[in-house]
């Protein structure tokens, strides 16, 4: 059932790749980009780790694509006329594939049998987030805070 | 699944109870499937499970449309809808029978596919959300890890739909009000969603069903511990009831759609039953969000006294939410709306900072001690960043000329 599920939702999201990466408008292509996300979202709700699919979710498809579309309207024109193919990225694309089948198909770790974990639960999570990884998560709040000033100060209204 | 007991156990008694009539007919609906394989059984039981969400809700949301009108019609002395059926109930069966056979009008220029698929997707968004809530014992329709998680992903997703609807439609007012439905919904999602995490934090779980346990005593058997018996709930309930407001377009905040300035916003070029379909998504999200809150404050299906454990717990659950509905009514009936720039500076400047206090009174509960101690604590630090921001607020500014800004 399970590897059915795999079959499916792997079809479901090359399917949505695809049409992002050749659909002609580029707005087709950013929806077409968050159905390719939610559909590894779902691969890992298959593999039990619920909390990452969900975060992916959350933050992919609740803020990431909605900037994305953002973006687009804001800075382009003619976001609804059609787009050329654009070869550098093909290329570049290319290339990563390559790059990533070579590196996979290099190393030896794929053969080794997974040891058994328990199931991560969010609780675990925390736990870890506060206990071994407390200096980098104070690191990435920093960082956002910092971000979030930042895009504050860039839109704030200058005094007369 | 629905017949896993959070705590593992279940009395006789509560067992067959009139309690457990759901649960107990779905095993009795899925007995009949012993022979079958185990993903059959499976498949038949999440069905079940949607179907009766489905059938519940629509019915809840065809309920509602008529009792709104009516209470609404209540608070203006009028009638409201009397004529189709017996006090007008059957008002919504009218109204379903006039939506399905109008025209179904795409404009020419419009993005068909995308058109299509966005009120589709706001309306699987708002069910899906739906699913995580806990109805009652033993009835949550999908239980997971992190329920609350699910809720907030799956319902940031409506922002998207929304911009689909907006941007589709081709047109510029629907763009316009997809924007402004957009920047409303993202600047209250922050508040909604950190003030639930007091909840989680003293519970230590994203479960509904575990918040939903943690809840379940009483003090003195009178008095429950709902969590919005403590001041930080109180207050975290307050903040999270009003960005449920903002999230599902009610009055006072109904901006996104405004006949004297951008028609009905995204759902400008909709109309027959997919202008039902944004209508109904609507009605949905405010039964999740409103679910919600009552599963995290209202202490979920628990009676709120130890005797009261007689009646049914879905009774419990459809009470306090319809309490809450009638809270939404009653707003639409007495308040005016508010500008959008109230809204953003209500939302950034006075929610954002209570809901973290919010969290702060929850850890000075919890560290205090969880009684009396702490309840006075919580309260005395959620009344100082009350106080405190009433005075920084305070924008009662002296008389001037209006000064009207545009756009550059």
């Amino acid at each position: 059932m399970s590897s059915a599920a795999f079959v499916i939702i792997a079809i479901l999201t090359l399917a949505a790749a695809l049409a992002a990466a050749t659909l002609q408008k580029l707005m087709h292509a950013t929806l077409s980009f968050a159905l390719a996300l939610v559909g590894v979202a779902a691969l890992f709700f298959l593999l039990g780790a619920e909390f990452v699919g969900l975060v992916l979710i959350f933050v992919y498809i609740g803020a990431v694509a909605v900037l994305i579309v953002f973006t687009i309207l804001l800075t382009r024109r003619d976001a609804g006329k059609d787009r050329s193919l654009n070869w550098s990225g093909a290329l570049l694309a290319i290339a990563v594939f390559g790059g990533l089948t070579w590196a996979i198909l290099k190393t030896q770790s794929v053969a080794i049998a997974a040891p058994h974990v328990r199931a991560v639960t969010v609780k675990r999570i925390g736990e870890a987030l506060m206990s071994g990884y407390v200096w980098p998560l104070e690191c990435v709040g920093l960082l956002l805070t910092a971000a979030l000033i930042g895009a504050l100060v860039l839109v704030m209204e200058e005094k007369r | 699944m629905i017949n896993e007991s959070i705590d593992g156990f279940l009395h006789p008694n509560v067992r067959n109870s009139a309690d457990q009539i759901f649960v107990n007919g779905k095993q009795w609906l899925l007995s009949w499937l012993t022979a079958a394989p185990g993903w059959v059984a499976q498949i038949v039981s999440s069905l079940i499970n949607i179907f009766a969400l489905l059938a519940v809700f629509l019915t809840l949301f065809a309920l509602m449309s008529v009792l709104e009108r009516k209470i609404l019609g209540r608070m203006q002395n009028r009638y409201g809808p009397n004529r189709v059926g017996p006090f007008g109930l059957l008002q919504p069966v009218a109204d379903g029978i006039k939506m399905l056979i109008k025209e179904d009008i795409v404009p020419a220029r419009a993005d068909k596919i995308v058109h299509f698929v966005a009120p589709v997707l706001i309306a699987a968004v708002a069910i899906l959300a739906l699913g995580v809530i806990p109805f009652g014992r033993n009835m949550t329709p999908f239980t997971i890890d992190g329920g609350i998680l699910f809720f907030f992903a799956v319902g940031s997703a409506t922002e998207l739909a929304v911009f689909m609807a907006g941007w589709a439609s081709n047109n510029k007012f629907s763009m316009l009000g997809a924007m402004r439905a957009i920047a409303q919904m993202f600047s209250y999602e922050l508040p909604l969603i950190i003030t639930v995490l007091p909840v989680v934090m003293v519970v230590g779980s994203l479960t509904p069903d575990r918040i939903v346990a943690a809840q379940g005593e009483y003090t003195l058997g009178v008095v429950p511990r709902w969590f919005v018996f403590t001041p930080w709930g109180a207050a975290a309930f307050i903040l999270f009831f009003v960005s449920g407001l903002v999230e599902s377009n009610r009055t006072p905040f109904d901006v996104p759609e405004g006949e004297s300035e951008i028609v009905a916003g995204h759902m400008t070029e909709y109309s027959g039953f997919k202008y039902a379909t944004f209508f109904m998504a609507e009605y949905l999200g405010m039964f999740a969000v409103s679910g919600l809150a009552v599963t995290l404050f209202l202490g979920g299906w628990h009676a709120p006294a130890r005797v009261l454990e007689l009646i049914p717990s879905y009774v419990w659950f459809f009470a306090k939410l319809s309490a809450l509905l009638f809270v939404y009514i009653w707003l639409r009936g007495t308040l005016p709306r508010a500008r959008i720039d109230q809204m953003m500076n209500l939302a950034w400047k006075f929610m954002l900072p209570m809901a973290f206090a919010c969290i702060i009174a929850a850890a000075v509960w919890h560290y205090a001690g969880r009684g009396l101690r702490g309840w006075l604590w919580s309260l005395f630090v959620i009344a100082l960043v009350y106080t405190a921001l009433s005075i920084l607020l305070d924008t009662r500014r002296k008389f001037a000329p209006r000064v009207y800004r545009f756009a550059e």
